[in-house]
């Protein structure tokens, strides 16, 4: 056990936890007869209240801004159809208590003013739980459906995300606090040329939290500048490892401290009784989330050409991937198919897998599986060896995906002291023990945030 | 085309606002006061200009806390996003199970621009004309997902049927957009869409768009003259008149006692103030004022803003309208759940669902 160096009595770091609502995505099995809706707010509000009955930090809301198209046509296979975030979790206020409610809200489709004052209205409206997750895709796709009539270059779109959160923060602090009046504003950038007042008082958090996901070397740099917690896909315990330490070691360049940011992998969980009946569950969801369609769809995807002939359960195509190909829209498509191909066929030949198999085999994504007690340890495991902060649990069903970790592993988290027993804050920056934003006044206790960093310290010295 | 009088019930609804309020708690009483006068719907104006919470958000919070009432929030369309504002109004429908509404409004100046910075302020014709462009791309967008798109086809292995969804490719003066939305189709098909006609710019917009035309008059005879004109011309564009209510817009003051109107606001009705045409007295004197413009043929019904919000609400609903009942002028209770239903509005068909198609 990593954790028997730490004396008895000795609080463990606790780690943070949030709920990703399984809308939009090919992780999520609607095939499945106790899938529900994706849509009704009545399924928002069930997995809402199972995460704050296990004490999560956080609830959060992807954002697609066009349907995903394949060869041409709206992508059929998958979950498709979602609302608009903030107005979800705006009612979603309404029917919990301490929960964070963070939203996905793209940098580019979007204006300071008017985002602004949505998140601030949001966290009136809360009492101080907004996040905000600033997210960059910028494609002409997607652009498509904006005023703007077009997109920003890739090369741009960290540049104007950095601009919008500092400007969305010049804004929220132009309210000196809640009862004093706002001072005009006054902001002349590249990107934006803005003056006036903002017309929402300081709210509870004084910033909503920002959380950034996005993996180049300019989302990372962004998020050491400017994020409050990073959503990351780097789920392993070596692949975590390396990007914590990347990430943590561009902070001091911001003069910002190493727990000022907190990474939170997205992950997936499957329990079972015994670790080789989760071990069958997965493998049983693997095949629900891959089904015979998507397996080709998938190919498709990586090699750029409609293989709609092929047989699922047949041979992987025989000659190389279309690198250029545009076939995939409104979905990242691999950096590097031709080297994806190559890594897929050698899979295929070595293990003798079909194109489903293949597909099931090289598109996992790390999860957790087994027993609660052994998944708890391997969480415990990650938090205790800098691989995350936290996780952004991604669960397979819609809306009682969760239930089950909250059940039976929240329970041993806290029996660990790796879990916090209760609330002991209102606002999501409490929970996640950060610092309040310069000129803000202090609203609420902080005993949370200094007994984070004090285990932390602790932590480190031992280690 | 001349109006219909007396069809039925009239429709109230009431203006939400409270300046200064950010905290969820003073309108939670407020909405749940309006709900238990049974009103049609509840209104929140909203300006960037102006100090105040993103009304659509407040409504969006109170939308669990409540039932029945319909939640009409202003949004502006001057310098939003329409592909947002659609999907943030039909998300409203869907968090409310078929209880939302939207004022459009422009945003006129160059003070709200420069907040935004994008483009110069524009007058109002110009301003109204894409307002209606707004309205036409948001309605083409809530159709954009035909009603039975989902159909989890275990066999084929499809979620949805990608033929029931559809680009709507609108092409407007200042913005296009491709389509389809991102929300499916909402309880109501399209929320209800709100306009106050009374500024002759906003007119056309409302004649072709609007489920609900507001209109300040300070007499029966001038809302009946402007009921009659939008009337007239929602059927030159092809509508059916009986599909828009036409509410006289008064501001109330209801701080007098039970009768003391003061003279000619009784009776003689409203006079005009900074909010417009402004009815002051007491709940008994404001029922006797609705009951005689509605038999008039002046409105389909009234929106009321209360000038002292949490007192002139309360008397209100606890005066004005068990009178209206008592007269059968005013529903009892709501016999439906939707905002169309308590407005006896249809939910409006899929203009690309295929007509007579037999499957
Ligand atoms: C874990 C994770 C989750 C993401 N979720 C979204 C999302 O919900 N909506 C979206 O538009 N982009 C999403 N993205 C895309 C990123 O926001 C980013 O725009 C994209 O990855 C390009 O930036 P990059 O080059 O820094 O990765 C996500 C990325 C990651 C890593």
């Amino acid at each position: 056990m990593t954790s028997t160096h730490r004396g008895p009595g000795r609080a463990r770091r606790r780690m943070h936890l949030a709920a990703h609502f399984p809308g939009v995505n090919n992780t999520t099995v609607w095939s499945d007869p106790r899938s529900g809706s994706q849509i009704d707010f009545a399924s928002f509000e069930h997995l809402a209240r199972t995460a704050e009955a296990g004490l999560f930090d956080f609830f959060f809301l992807a954002e697609g801004l066009r349907l995903r198209e394949h060869n041409g046509r709206v992508h059929d296979l998958d979950v498709v159809g979602r609302p608009e975030s903030i107005t979800v979790l705006n009612a979603l206020a309404a029917v919990t208590d301490r929960l964070g409610l963070a939203a996905t809200v793209n940098a580019t489709f979007n204006e300071p003013f008017e985002l602004a004052r949505r998140l601030a209205t949001l966290d009136h409206l809360s009492g101080g739980r907004a996040g905000w997750n600033v997210v960059t895709s910028s494609d002409a796709f997607t652009g498509e459906n904006f005023r703007r009539g077009g997109y920003l270059d890739r090369a741009d779109r960290y540049t104007r995300a950095a601009e919008f959160v500092a400007t969305a923060r010049e804004l929220w602090d132009s309210w000196p606090s809640s009862d004093e009046a706002p001072r005009p504003f006054v902001h002349q950038g590249r990107q934006f040329d803005i003056a006036g007042r903002f017309t929402v008082p300081r709210s509870p958090q004084g910033h909503p939290v920002v959380i950034q996901a996005g993996d180049s070397s300019d989302g990372r740099e962004f998020a050491a500048s400017s994020a409050d917690v990073i959503f990351s896909r780097h789920g392993t315990l070596e692949g975590g490892r390396a990007f914590y330490t990347d990430v943590k070691d561009r902070l001091a360049r911001y003069g910002r401290e190493r727990d000022e940011l907190k990474i939170m992998p997205g992950v997936t969980v499957v329990l079972g009784d015994t670790a080789a009946e989760a071990q069958e569950r997965a493998a049983e969801i693997r095949h629900q989330q891959i089904s015979p369609q998507n397996a080709l769809h998938t190919l498709e995807q990586v090699w750029g050409v409609d293989l709609s002939g092929h047989d699922p359960d047949g041979p992987l195509p025989a000659f190389d991937p279309d690198p250029d190909s545009a076939l995939v829209q409104g979905r990242v498509r691999l950096a590097d198919p031709v080297t994806a191909a190559a890594k897929w066929r050698a899979l295929s030949e070595e293990k003798g897998l079909s194109i489903r198999q293949t597909v099931i085999e090289a598109t996992g994504r790390q999860s957790f599986i087994g027993t609660p007690e052994a998944v708890a340890a391997e969480l415990v495991e990650f938090v205790d060896s800098d691989a995350a902060d936290g996780f952004i649990l991604v669960p397979h069903l819609t809306p009682a995906g969760l239930d089950g970790f909250v059940d039976r592993v929240v329970p041993l988290l806290q029996e660990r002291g790796a879990f916090r027993t209760e609330y002991s804050g209102r606002t999501l920056r409490s929970h996640l023990g950060l610092k309040a934003p310069a000129g803000e006044r202090a609203t609420e206790p902080v005993s949370e945030r200094v007994e984070d960093s004090v285990t932390e310290r602790v932590g480190e010295s031992v280690s | 085309m001349t109006a219909s009088t007396g069809r039925g019930l009239l429709h109230l609804a009431a203006a939400l606002d409270l300046p200064g309020a950010y905290d969820p708690q003073p309108y939670t009483e407020l909405v749940r006061l309006a709900e238990r006068g049974a009103l049609d719907f509840v209104t929140l104006g909203d300006s960037f200009g102006r100090p105040g919470p993103d009304a659509l958000a407040v409504l969006a919070r109170l939308a669990p806390v409540t039932g029945r009432v319909g939640l009409v929030p202003t949004v502006t369309t001057t310098h939003t996003e329409p592909f947002h504002l659609q999907a943030a109004v039909a998300t409203l429908d869907w968090v409310s199970r078929g209880r939302a509404g939207w004022q459009a409004e422009v945003s006129q100046g160059e003070h709200e621009a420069r907040l935004f910075g994008r483009r110069d302020a524009a007058p109002p014709e110009a301003l109204w004309r894409e307002a209606a462009d707004v309205a036409e791309a948001a309605t083409r967008l809530w159709d954009s997902w035909e009603d039975d798109a989902e159909i989890r086809d275990t066999s084929t292995g499809r979620f949805i049927d990608r033929d029931k969804l559809h680009y709507v490719d609108f092409q407007g003066a200042t913005f296009s957009v491709k389509g389809p939305s991102i929300v499916p189709r909402s309880p109501q098909g399209h929320p209800v869409i709100v306009v106050d006609a009374t500024d002759p710019h906003a007119r056309d917009t409302a004649a072709r768009y609007a489920d609900v035309a507001l209109v300040r008059a300070a007499g029966p005879a001038q809302s009946a003259a402007l009921r009659t004109g939008l009337r007239t011309a929602a059927a030159a564009h092809g509508r059916d008149p009986d599909t828009l209510r036409v509410l006289a817009a008064l501001a109330v003051d209801l701080g007098e006692g039970e009768y003391a109107a003061e003279p000619g606001h009784g009776g003689g009705g409203p006079r005009p103030s900074p909010y417009g045409p402004l009815y002051r007295g007491g709940p008994v004197d404001l029922a006797e004022l609705i009951a005689a413009w509605h038999s008039s043929g002046a409105a389909d019904g009234f929106h009321l803003t209360p000038v002292e919000p949490r007192r002139d609400l309360e008397r209100l609903v606890n005066g004005t309208v068990p009178l209206l009942q008592h007269r059968g002028l005013f529903r009892t209770f709501y016999p439906g759940s939707t905002l169309r239903e308590h407005l006896g509005l249809a939910r409006p068909a899929n203009r690309y669902a295929l007509v007579g198609d037999p499957s």
